[in-house]
């Protein structure tokens, strides 16, 4: 056997690719496979009326367009609260943190923050945003309860890309006479902009198909009228979709795939954003 | 005005893995000059180098003692306007790093650091500075191309221009020729030939070679000591200590 294998490692190599190029294959179709699936039953129900309508006839009719709004509210809402502070604590932990107990233990707290179930954060958002900070179910408790969600996220991602610009250039601009604040607004962040960009729309497009978080912070089962202010509760896309796919009975299932399909462009969208940003700036890069 | 524009006293430095890197080290650099130092790799001339801009700031160092007198102060005191400082004392790396941004933003970035925004100063200050680094004709039309799209030879030429912007007093360079083909080289010597003029000029050469044709004082490191330090001429043709002759004729090892 041994020397079967001795004497044909071409036919090895071959066979190892094979199976590898096989597993990648195998990968790809369960996830082909769903979008053509909710494309193919979905598609139907998607029209204007759909889109822009509100759902009446005990949501078995009409449209899902307070669910649409309410999920670019809720996304934009995470943004505002999950950007800044997640890029600056990267900017902290990659320029300024020296390796210190303090700082390991925080990277530790990052890592375990990313790998907690959603709906323990929805949890501790009904704990701490609605009840003890009394936000109520509100746009504002959700979007902060997806905020710590996604931070971990944007953290780590805009560490790696931070701590990816080379060292060299942050020499070169201090030899010249920039302070480390200067070095990092004039070089380091805009080299580390397209991976900061793209870890953020991967935190933000998790953010936004989330159910669990919102659910006991901000999502309304049905609303006559969209949200006016940020205590307002919302109704959701990835909620609306699991309201009508387990608690209206007698439901239309088009109406249930074609929700889904909006949720599914409205998250692979950010990704194909995501993607464009990524690989735009890979050949626009001069290192 | 002193004809040493740099003292160096007792210098003695150790990194935080303990290495001592430079050890009672003494010398003055002369205004108006090329001052080489050389030896054999880890014989700390970089690390001098370092010292004189205080670029070892951003390094972990277990222990230093000694002066850096430039113009009389001493640098080393922790009071030191470091921006101010790095500014006066301009550096060249060994590769060339030119940084993300084009041949303009490249030469224009050390003096819009410092604050100033008038175009017609950076404009001027650049043309000044390219030309001083005999690059000037070269780039002259594509100044606002990307400046790593230049041949290795020029973006050294950019890295010293982009020195040269800030008009400082000192000009370290770290082996500044040593990724460069022997034309490039040539033309980086020659400007350094031009530029001793008006600036004091501290160089590593890449070879003893060079060390040789640029060296108007060289002094020559062996192991964090300054083994000899003399004219040029006189180092280059009848060295004193037996280690530096050793070194020069390549009997080293
Ligand atoms: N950042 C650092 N941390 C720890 N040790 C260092 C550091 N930089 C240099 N050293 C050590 O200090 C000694 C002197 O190094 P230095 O780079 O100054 O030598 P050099 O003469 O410039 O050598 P070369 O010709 O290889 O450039 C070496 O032993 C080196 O390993
Ligand atoms: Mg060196």
């Amino acid at each position: 056997m041994n020397r079967f294998f001795a004497h044909n490692r071409h036919a090895v190599q071959r066979l190892g690719y094979s199976l590898v190029t096989l597993m990648a294959v195998l990968t790809v179709i369960p996830i082909v496979s769903t979008i053509l699936f909710i494309l193919y039953k979905g598609g139907p129900a998607i029209s204007w009326e759909f889109l822009s309508g509100f759902p009446h006839d005990g949501m078995r009719a009409g449209g899902i367009l307070p669910a649409i709004i309410g999920t670019v509210y809720l996304t934009i809402g995470t943004a505002v609260f999950s950007v800044p502070l997640g890029i600056a604590a990267a900017i902290y932990l990659a320029e300024y943190a020296k390796d210190t107990f303090l700082t390991r233990l925080i990277r530790i707290a990052i890592i375990n923050l990313a790998g907690i179930p959603s709906v323990v954060y929805g949890l501790f958002g009904l704990g701490v945003f609605v009840l003890f900070l009394r936000f109520g179910t509100s746009i504002l408790a959700a979007s902060l309860t997806l905020s710590i969600m996604t931070l971990p996220v944007i953290i780590s991602t805009a560490e790696e890309a931070l701590r990816a610009v080379p060292q060299a250039f942050r020499t070169v601009s201090i030899s010249l006479g920039g302070t480390r604040w200067q070095t990092i607004r004039r070089i380091v962040l805009k080299e580390a902009l397209p991976g900061i960009l793209t870890g953020v729309i991967l935190g933000l497009e998790r953010a936004a198909g989330e159910t669990a978080p919102i659910l006991f912070t901000g999502a309304a089962f049905f609303l006559p009228r969209l949200p006016v202010s940020p205590f307002d509760a919302t109704m959701a896309l990835p909620y609306h979709l699991f309201v009508i796919s387990t608690q209206v009975p007698e439901m239309p299932v088009q109406i249930q795939y074609g929700t889904a399909l909006v949720l599914l462009v409205f998250v692979l969208s950010m990704n194909l954003i995501a993607t464009v940003i990524r690989s735009r700036a890979r050949a626009r890069r001069q290192w | 005005m002193a004809a040493n524009k740099v003292v160096i006293q007792d210098l003695t430095l150790q990194y935080s893995d303990g290495t001592e890197s430079l050890r009672g080290v003494s010398m003055e650099i002369r205004r108006n000059a090329v001052t080489v130092l050389f030896g054999p790799a880890g014989g700390g001339k970089s690390t001098l180098l370092r010292c004189l801009n205080r670029l070892n700031d951003l390094t972990e160092i277990k222990a230093s003692s000694g002066k850096v007198l430039i113009d009389g102060e001493n640098v080393l005191d922790p009071k030191t306007d470091v921006i101010v400082l790095r500014r006066k004392v301009g550096m060249v790396f060994a590769r060339p790093v030119v940084l993300p941004l084009s041949i303009r933003e490249n030469i224009v970035y050390g003096l819009e650091l410092a604050g100033e925004k008038r175009k017609s100063q950076l404009d001027q200050a650049m043309e000044r500075s390219l030309k001083l680094a005999a690059i000037w004709d070269e780039v002259k039309d594509r100044l606002d191309d990307p400046a790593a799209a230049l041949s290795g030879g020029q973006q050294q030429r950019v890295c010293l221009a982009r020195v040269l912007a800030l008009q400082p007093e000192i000009i370290l360079l770290d082996e500044p020729t040593s990724g460069l083909d022997p034309i490039s080289t040539g033309k980086v010597e020659a400007a350094l030939q031009e530029l001793k003029k008006e600036y004091t000029i501290v160089l590593v050469p890449h070879s003893v070679q060079q060390a040789a044709r640029t060296a108007d004082y060289a002094a020559f490191f062996l192991q964090g000591e300054l083994i000899e330090y003399g004219e040029g001429k006189t180092m280059f043709t009848t060295p004193k200590q037996q280690r530096t002759e050793d070194y020069i004729m390549g009997r080293f090892g």
